[in-house]
C-alpha cells in the first residue's frame, strides 16, 4: 500500500489569501483569513460551532465564493473563480453525502467514472482502496446497509479515489459513537500518512484535532486566533480563548510582583521568561495566568507556598480531577494520580513547575 | 376478560368500517350495475345486457383515448417541467423561491373554470390552438403542476438533496451530470408519486376541460357528463364502469409499480 506511486504524493501546496465571507443577509461568517498549506500537509481547522471554519471550508472546495478581495491557490494557481466540479478536490462531508442509489463501488468510482476512467482501471483502483479502507466484501452492498463507520470509511474512499489536489474533511467523524470514533480516527491518521495528501480536516473536537493535524488552526468568530503545531497551540496557548478551548486550563487572574503571582492561597513564582511577559505587557498589574491541571502536584500543606482545601474529587478511571478552592479566585483544577488518596475537605499544598505557568494575553476573555 | 373486551372491540370497530365502506361502495356498485341493466326503471330483473356498455364505446371511444393522451402528455410535461423546477426551488431556498412556490400552487385554490376562462381570454383567438387538444393540454398542466413540484420537493427534503448534490459536484459531476446520476434516481419515489396523482387528476379533471373543450376535442369526464344531460340512464351508467374499468387497472399498475421500485431502490427512511 505505502510506496504505490498511484497511491501517493498527490496534494497540491494550498495557500488561502484574505478570503472573507459575508452572507446574503449581511451575517459576518468570516473576516479576512490568509493561510498556508504546505504540500501533503493535513491541517486541522479547530473551534466552536459557528466560529467559520465550515465556511472556511467550503470556500476552499468552491461551495462558497469569497467576498471581493478574497483568493484561493493551488499550486499557485488561481482557483477562486473554479467551481467545485473542476477543482479536483475531494470532500468528506458530516453526513457523508453517499448516493443512496448506488452500491459502495459505484460510490466510491463515480469520480472516476465522471472522469472517462476505463472499467479496468476503476475496478483495480476502488479494489486497491476498498482494500486500503477496510471495507472489502462490502462492495456490492447499498449504502443503507452499512454502519456509520463503514459509511464513513466508503466516504474517504470516494473522496480520495480520482487522487484530488486536496482533501476536505466536515467533522468526518462527528456522527459517531465515542469508541468508534476514536478507533477511526487513529485509522483516518495512518491513511492521511500513507496518502500523503494535502488535507483541511474541520472538527470542533481538539483532542481529533490534536491527534490529526500536522498544525491546528484556532478559529474563534470568524477569525483565526492562533496557528501552530499542536504542542504550541497546547503549551503555548496565543490568547485566553485558545486556552480554554484546548484541553483543561486554570486561568488564574492576579496581581503580578516582581515575577511573582499574589494569590489569596499564597505565591506563585513565574519563570524568568515569563515574567518578562507579564512585565512586558502589563507592568505590574493584573495578569492572566495558565496553569494545565496536570503540572500542578498535590505537597503536604506544611511549609508550601501554595495552600488551599480540596472542594471536591472525581475521579475518572485513569486519574483523579480533584478542585482545590481557596487558592485562587474560583477553584483550580488539578489532576492527580488515581492511587492518591484524596478528599474533599483534605488541606493540601500545591506545587508548579515555573515553567509551567504561562502568561496570557487577556483581552480576548 | 381483556380478551373478550379486547374481541368486542375489535368487532364493534369492523362493523363501523364495514358499515362505512358500504356506504361509499354501494352507490358505485349500484351505478355500474345500471350501466349492464335491460331497463333500470324495470330493475335487474329485465336482465343484463352488453349493449350499453357497446353503445358507449361506439359513441365515446374517440374521448376515452384523448384522455389518456391528454393525461400522459400532462405526465410529460410536468415531469419535464415540474422536477426541475422543484430542483431548482429546493437548492435556491430563498425569499424568491418560495413566492414562487405559492404561485406554482395558486392554481389549486382558484376554481378551474376561472383558470379556464383566463386561458380563454388569452388564448382563445388563437383559433387551431383553441380548437387543438393541446389546448386542454394547457390547462391540466397548469392544474397539475403543483402536485408534480410538491411531492418531488418533499422528497428532496427528505433525503438532504443538497449536499448530494455537492458530493457529487465534489467529485467532477457537472451540474447536469448530477441532475441526472443523483437527483433524479433519488427523487423517484416523489416522481413516482407525483405522476401518479398527476395521471389521475388529469384523466378525471372536468371543471377546467369542459370549459375548453370543443365538440371534437371532448375527454372522458366531459364525455360523461355530456351523456348525463342527454343520454338514457342506462348509457350513462354503462360509461361509468367503462370509465372505472380503464382506470382502476391503470391506478393499480401505476401503484404497484411506484411500491415496487420504491422499495427496490428508493433511499430507506
Amino acid at each position: 500500500m505505502s510506496g504505490n506511486d498511484k497511491t501517493n504524493g498527490h496534494g497540491v501546496a494550498l495557500r488561502v489569501h484574505a478570503c472573507a465571507k459575508t452572507f446574503a443577509d449581511g451575517t459576518r461568517a468570516l473576516e479576512p483569513v490568509t493561510l498556508d498549506v504546505a504540500r501533503g500537509e493535513t491541517v486541522v481547522l479547530l473551534g466552536p460551532s459557528g466560529c467559520g471554519k465550515t465556511t472556511l471550508l467550503r470556500i476552499i472546495a468552491g461551495l462558497e465564493t469569497p467576498d471581493a478581495g478574497g483568493r484561493i491557490l493551488f499550486n499557485e494557481a488561481d482557483v477562486t473563480r473554479v467551481p467545485i466540479e473542476r477543482r479536483n478536490v475531494g470532500m468528506v462531508f458530516q453526513s457523508y453525502a453517499l448516493f443512496p442509489n448506488m452500491n459502495v463501488s459505484d460510490n466510491i468510482g463515480y469520480g472516476l467514472k465522471i472522469r472517462g476512467v476505463s472499467e479496468a482501471e476503476r475496478k483495480a483502483r476502488i479494489a486497491e482502496l476498498v482494500a486500503l479502507t477496510g471495507i472489502a466484501g462490502l462492495e456490492h452492498r447499498r449504502v443503507d446497509q452499512l454502519s456509520g463507520g463503514q459509511r464513513q470509511r466508503v466516504a474517504l474512499a470516494r473522496a480520495v479515489a480520482a487522487r484530488p489536489s486536496v482533501l476536505l474533511l466536515d467533522e468526518p467523524l462527528t456522527a459517531l459513537d465515542a469508541a468508534l470514533r476514536e478507533r477511526l480516527r487513529g485509522e483516518l491518521n495512518r491513511l492521511l500518512r500513507t496518502l500523503g495528501i494535502t488535507a483541511i480536516y474541520v472538527t470542533h473536537d481538539q483532542a481529533e484535532a490534536m491527534a490529526l493535524g500536522d498544525r491546528i488552526v484556532v478559529m474563534r468568530r470568524g477569525a483565526i486566533a492562533q496557528v501552530g503545531t499542536p504542542r504550541d497551540i497546547y503549551f503555548a496557548p496565543a490568547n485566553r480563548f485558545v486556552a480554554e478551548f484546548v484541553g483543561a486550563a486554570n486561568i488564574l487572574e492576579a496581581e503580578c510582583n516582581a515575577g511573582v503571582l499574589l494569590l489569596p492561597g499564597g505565591r506563585l513564582a513565574l519563570a524568568n521568561d515569563a515574567a518578562a511577559a507579564a512585565l512586558n505587557g502589563h507592568a505590574n498589574g493584573r495578569i492572566f495566568a495558565m496553569i494545565r491541571p496536570e503540572s500542578i502536584r498535590i505537597i503536604a500543606p506544611d511549609g508550601a507556598a501554595l495552600t488551599g482545601e480540596v472542594d471536591s474529587v472525581s475521579f475518572v478511571g485513569d486519574r483523579q480531577r480533584a478542585a482545590i478552592g481557596g487558592v485562587a479566585g474560583k477553584p483550580i483544577m488539578v489532576d492527580v494520580p488515581n492511587s492518591t488518596p484524596i478528599k474533599a475537605g483534605d488541606r493540601v499544598g500545591l506545587s508548579v513547575d515555573p515553567g509551567d505557568i504561562r502568561v496570557l494575553a487577556g483581552d480576548t476573555a | 376478560m381483556k380478551t373478550t373486551r379486547d374481541c368486542l372491540i375489535f368487532l364493534g370497530q369492523l362493523a363501523f368500517t364495514l358499515l362505512v365502506a358500504a356506504f361509499l361502495i354501494v352507490p358505485a356498485v349500484l351505478s355500474m350495475l345500471a350501466g349492464i341493466t335491460s331497463n333500470y326503471f324495470l330493475g335487474v330483473k329485465s336482465g343484463l345486457t352488453l349493449q350499453w356498455v357497446l353503445q358507449v364505446w361506439e359513441l365515446y371511444h374517440d374521448t376515452i383515448f384523448r384522455s389518456f393522451l391528454i393525461a400522459f402528455s400532462t405526465l410529460a410535461v410536468t415531469l419535464a417541467v415540474g422536477i426541475p423546477a422543484a430542483y431548482a426551488l429546493h437548492l435556491r431556498n430563498d425569499r424568491v423561491s418560495r413566492a414562487v412556490e405559492e404561485i406554482i400552487t395558486l392554481p389549486l385554490a382558484i376554481p378551474g373554470l376561472a383558470i379556464a376562462l383566463a386561458l380563454l381570454l388569452t388564448y382563445g383567438g388563437f383559433s387551431d390552438f383553441r380548437r387543438s387538444w393541446l389546448f386542454i393540454l394547457v390547462g391540466h398542466a397548469i392544474f397539475t403542476l403543483p402536485f408534480m413540484v410538491r411531492s418531488v420537493m418533499a422528497v428532496f427534503a427528505a433525503i438532504d438533496v443538497k449536499t448530494l448534490d455537492e458530493g457529487a459536484a465534489s467529485l467532477g459531476a457537472s451540474p447536469w451530470r448530477r441532475f441526472c446520476d443523483v437527483i433524479v434516481p433519488n427523487a423517484r419515489p416523489g416522481i413516482l408519486a407525483g405522476s401518479l396523482m398527476v395521471v389521475t387528476l388529469s384523466l378525471g379533471e372536468f371543471n377546467l376541460t369542459w370549459m375548453l373543450h370543443t365538440p371534437l376535442t371532448k375527454t372522458l369526464p366531459v364525455g360523461l357528463a355530456d351523456s348525463y344531460a342527454s343520454m338514457r340512464l342506462e348509457v350513462a351508467s354503462a360509461y361509468t364502469l367503462v370509465f372505472f374499468i380503464m382506470i382502476i387497472p391503470l391506478l393499480t399498475a401505476m401503484q404497484v409499480f411506484a411500491g415496487y421500485r420504491g422499495a427496490a431502490s428508493g433511499p430507506k427512511r
